[in-house]
């Protein structure tokens, strides 16, 4: 057993975090946030071009013949950057629908859940979309429709990948609520110095760790029960982080112009896509019963 | 990231499996938790057979993910406890490998590994108990003696304990931190008087002890004079490490008789306690990977346990006390009966969030030395 990221994973995911951090910045978030519903064309395709999307189609087939904890480990920076678009569904596309795994054509799909994330800007969308009703969605980074009758079945690598993505968005709200409490003071001293905004914080980095181990077995194991799991910890990781990251920002936490609402806008958006919560905790609940094995 | 085992940990797994299963059925029967003499000559029994065995020295000798297999295979199979031994094993034993003098080695560990003598621990004191180096029981040189004066609480099997790991003030004019000597005391000596302490759940799983200037051999000295802060730190990070390794497993397995119970009780079929139990095996599950995930990481450092364990110890004892909740929730009534297993558990998992270090000093550990935030008062 050697649970720990090995060199390689080490270098791709901080090429992921490099390229985002060059070509995703604050500046290119506020503005994606101020022209909502517009997907960045170049970005995809640097993202195609970095190999995101074909991470796991086999090198024969053009892809990067990688698994799922190099791919998990990219969509915890996706998530922690809060890069915008329909990027699980074009991940999961890629090899089957031409461009997909270069980034040229963007995929959205209907989830079994009934949402479909980015549907007018997409290329090709999977699934049946007849009836899409437009929702204003909450997310400003995620324009939404919404589907009557959906009976699609879950795809635990979706499920999985989603948790990766919490996870990053979680990992960031810890950040985010250090760096303020660090910096900002009252009373006399930084605000991280009181113990009831410390605690908060130490919370915080608790929920991160435990997800990041639930997150990166479920990759190594793909087991089905151990992604529900991964998946619960990520989406509370994620709600909660960025709840608390609100509060230790205090007043400045609940303006549009802090990045905090952001974090959890999409956190909330994504535990809406199906596997989360019930789905999760059900499946949990029968593998009690099958591991027990009465 | 790799979960598998290596060769070499798969042979060990498979070996110690098969020994388990041909020497567990040969045990006799667990004493009743009342019963410390009984619980002493069980446990050290226990630790003779793995002496014999040859898995005496796996908490000190094999790397942490071999000490990983060890506590999963034992717990899995439902071997005894560390018990009575847990003080020696994995404090007063590891912290004399590491900081004793060769002689002191020869003297103390041998007995411990083949499970001769029991170990307990006279750290906490009435007014230091989170505050740990604000311990206040003296110990002063007089020839080839301390004399110790002072008194300890919550220390574990004390009644039936043959030594003592002690932190003394041996120069109260310094700092807080810097005038704490480490002793070894026989707990046979003169002046030491200990009264058991009755625990919310019935039992008395721990003891006041009073020290009346009581002799110890300066001989007995682990470290320096007044370095004994630093050797005590050595010993706690034992503590937040691998301790727990074996509870978590037997949480899972606890949680699976869990769902069974409610299966068998009808309470299965009311959604809200199903997906609590759901919810209950994604929190263990994830703190099986956090404990890997942690020993792994302390397996790349060269084996010392890292602060991960303070983030460990904070989700796992309050996941603990869920679980038991949950576990009257399925009982019913039964939970009001304290004959019941799981009653007494649920009583004692109310420690695991003070004992040890505090939840509440646990989050300022992890806010300061993980995340670096400010000290504060």
């Amino acid at each position: 057993m050697r649970f720990r990221l090995t060199e390689d994973q080490r270098a791709l995911r901080d090429g992921m975090r490099g390229l985002v951090a060059r070509r995703f910045d604050r500046a290119a978030l506020r503005a994606a946030v101020d022209r909502p519903g517009r997907l960045d064309r170049v970005l995809w395709r640097e993202l195609g071009a970095a190999g995101f999307f074909a991470l796991r189609l086999p090198e024969a087939d053009g892809g990067v013949g990688l698994g799922l904890p190099e791919t998990v480990l990219a969509f915890e920076e996706a998530g922690r950057a809060l890069l915008p678009g329909p990027l699980v569904a074009t991940h999961l596309a890629a090899g089957r629908v031409p461009g997909a795994a270069e980034g040229e054509t963007v995929v959205a799909a209907v989830d079994a859940g009934g949402l479909v994330e980015w549907l007018t800007e997409a290329d090709v969308v999977c699934g049946e979309v007849d009836g899409a009703v437009p929702l204003r969605s909450v997310d400003p980074l995620t324009p939404l429709h919404r589907v009557a009758g959906v009976t699609a079945a879950v795809d635990p690598v979706a499920v999985l990948l989603t948790a990766a993505e919490q996870l990053g968005t979680a990992t960031r709200a810890c950040e985010l609520a250090v760096q303020h409490a660090r910096a900002r003071e009252q009373f006399g001293q930084p605000i991280g110095a009181f113990q009831a905004v410390k605690h908060l914080c130490a919370e915080l980095l608790v929920r991160v760790e435990v997800a990041r181990a639930a997150v990166y077995a479920a990759a190594v194991t793909a087991d089905p029960a151990d992604i529900a799991a991964a998946r619960l910890l990520a989406d509370e990781a994620a709600v909660r982080g960025a709840r608390d990251c609100l509060q230790v920002h205090g007043g400045m936490g609940f303006t549009w112009e802090a990045d905090v609402h952001l974090l959890l806008k999409r956190a909330w958006l994504r535990t809406r896509r199906a596997g989360g919560g019930t789905e999760s905790e059900e499946l949990l609940a029968a593998d009690l019963l099958s591991a027990a094995g009465r | 990231m790799d979960l598998a085992d290596s060769p070499e940990d798969a042979e060990f797994r498979a070996r110690l499996r098969e020994w388990l299963g041909k020497v567990l059925p040969t045990l006799p029967p667990k004493p009743s938790p009342d019963d410390w003499p009984g619980r002493r000559a069980y446990d050290l029994g226990w630790q003779r057979t793995l002496y014999d065995a040859g898995y005496a020295d796996v908490h000190w000798q094999a790397t942490p993910g071999v000490r990983l297999i060890f506590l999963e295979e034992t717990e899995k199979a439902g071997a005894p406890y560390v018990g009575a031994g847990f003080v020696g094993l994995l404090h007063a034993g590891p912290t004399i490998a590491a900081e004793g003098t060769a002689g002191q080695r020869a003297r103390w560990l041998p007995p411990i590994l083949r499970g001769e003598e029991v170990w307990c621990q006279g750290f906490s004191e009435p007014d230091a108990g989170s505050d740990l180096a604000a311990l206040r029981t003296r110990a002063w040189r007089d020839g080839d003696d301390y004399v110790v004066s002072g008194s300890k609480i919550w220390t574990s099997h004390a009644e039936v304990a043959d030594w003592c790991e002690l932190l003394v003030r041996t120069d109260p004019g310094a700092p807080k931190h810097k005038g704490i000597t480490w002793l070894a005391m026989p707990m046979d000596t003169p002046g030491i008087t200990v009264r058991p302490l009755r625990t919310l759940a019935g039992s008395a799983e721990f003891a006041e002890v009073f020290l009346d200037e009581v002799r110890v051999p300066v001989t007995h000295r682990v470290g320096e004079e007044n370095d004994g802060w630093r050797v005590t730190m050595v010993t706690l990070s034992f503590e937040r490490g691998t301790a727990f390794v074996g509870e978590v497993v037997a949480c899972r397995r606890v949680l699976g008789e869990l769902a069974v119970a409610a299966r068998r009780n009808g309470r299965w079929d009311d959604p809200v306690l199903r997906r609590r139990l759901g919810a209950l095996n994604a929190e263990f599950r994830a703190l099986w990977r956090l404990t890997q995930w942690n020993v792994s990481a302390a397996e790349a450092q060269g084996g010392l346990p890292g602060v991960g364990g303070s983030v460990f110890k904070l989700r796992y004892s309050q996941a603990r006390q869920e679980l038991y909740d949950t576990a009257a929730d399925v009982l019913g009534d039964e939970s009001l009966d304290a004959d019941r297993p799981w009653v007494h558990d649920r009583l004692s998992s109310l420690s695991y969030t003070i004992a040890a270090g505090t939840s509440q000093i646990q989050r300022n550990i992890v806010a300061e030395r993980i995340l670096g935030l400010p000290k504060g008062r």
